[in-house]
């Protein structure tokens, strides 16, 4: 699965990054502690925070995730935003909160199982 | 120049996580005793204990900066003050603007008061204080520089509440006065494995909740006298100024 079917069928909106739209997806992971995520997140998944500063982009590309998703409609910063795009990483946003997000995402990912 | 013995990170009564016995007479009182030249009031996302404290230490010989630590979005704690009570206001309006609406539970967090030299209760903040105000660390630092204060991340490598706990690493855009390193959560072992901190001048204080942690940890500084400006010298290790590490 792509990110750009998880866009589709979880009815995200892309805020930036287009150009990784066709990232593989692998998994997801659920944090708002960049220490945490930076510790334990791995390559090609989707990760779902709450978080908005520009620091966000800067470990999403470190750690290789394939899209950032923004939940409860929060507002990216703007050099969130910017660095999204400098690094190919989609940045994306819901209206779901955590939990929810994170357990479409999950139905999604084990269906195609 | 003089060395002076600094603890900067102090609450009093009106955190709700402060001790009842942090009233202004017994943190003058107890800094005193620890050998304290300065001191730094602290408290969670308000600045109304401050004014108080420092007419206190006026009166007994202790210099007592005026600041606040602020909570920012990201649940980062920052350590911030001001050299003057006209700018203390601006900043209090800014905090009042920006902390949320969520009313304090005094039987679970704790009471939230301040207090005169008597003991007397003056006003009491019905807002939780211990929330995170509604602006990012950039936008907080930002204030504070348009307001000319000192910005400090507070207890960096605390496992909560820090910029390295929430952020991951320092944000590029963030110039800090200093680092701070507190007394109750790791100290030098940790700071040699991050070079990128090497820039920073390093503070360290005590994050005192209750009198008896008062100058439990503390910094020296080399300066002519102990007040703002000299301290901001220091920060920077200007004019001969400058933190001696511990």
């Amino acid at each position: 699965m792509k990110v750009c079917d998880i866009i589709e069928k979880l009815n995200l909106k892309v805020i930036a990054g287009e150009e990784g739209l066709q990232n593989e997806v692998r998994g997801g992971y659920t944090s708002d502690l960049l220490s945490d995520v930076m510790g334990n997140a791995d390559e090609g998944q989707v990760w779902i925070t709450l978080q908005t500063h520009r620091n966000v982009m800067a470990v999403a590309s470190l750690k290789e995730v394939a899209a950032v998703i923004i939940v409860k409609d929060l507002e990216a910063d703007e050099n969130t935003i910017s660095q999204s795009n400098d690094e190919g990483i989609p940045l994306l946003s819901s209206s779901m909160q955590a939990f929810e997000l994170s357990g479409e995402l999950y139905k999604l990912l084990a269906e195609k199982k | 120049m003089k060395r002076y013995k600094a603890d900067l990170h102090i609450h009093t009564v009106l955190s709700p996580c402060g001790s009842l016995d942090m009233s202004p007479v017994n943190i003058v009182t107890k800094a005193l005793a620890a050998g304290l030249d300065m001191i730094g009031i602290t408290d969670h996302n308000t600045t109304r204990q401050c004014a108080e404290v420092h007419r206190v230490g006026q009166l007994k010989g202790l210099y007592v900066l005026c600041g606040a630590e602020v909570t920012t979005k990201e649940e980062v704690h920052c350590l911030t003050f001001f050299e003057n009570f006209e700018k203390l206001a601006a900043f209090q309006v800014y905090l009042d603007k920006y902390l949320p609406n969520i009313p304090n539970d005094a039987e679970r967090f704790g009471y939230q008061v301040w207090v005169n030299a008597e003991e007397e209760i003056e006003g009491q903040e019905e807002r939780l204080l211990i929330s995170a105000i509604d602006q990012s660390i950039d936008e907080v630092e930002h204030t504070v520089r348009q307001l000319e204060g000192l910005f400090i991340p507070a207890h960096i490598f605390r496992p909560s509440f820090s910029v390295y706990s929430q952020l991951g690493f320092m944000p590029f855009g963030i110039k800090p006065d200093a680092i701070e390193i507190s007394a109750r959560y790791a100290l030098s072992e940790p700071l040699n494995n991050h070079p990128e901190l090497k820039a920073y001048t390093v503070l360290h204080s005590s994050d005192a909740h209750f009198p008896e942690q008062i100058g439990h940890h503390y910094s020296l500084l080399e300066m002519r006298a102990p007040d703002f400006q000299e301290l901001r010298m220091a920060l920077q290790g200007t004019k001969g100024r400058k933190v001696i590490s511990a």
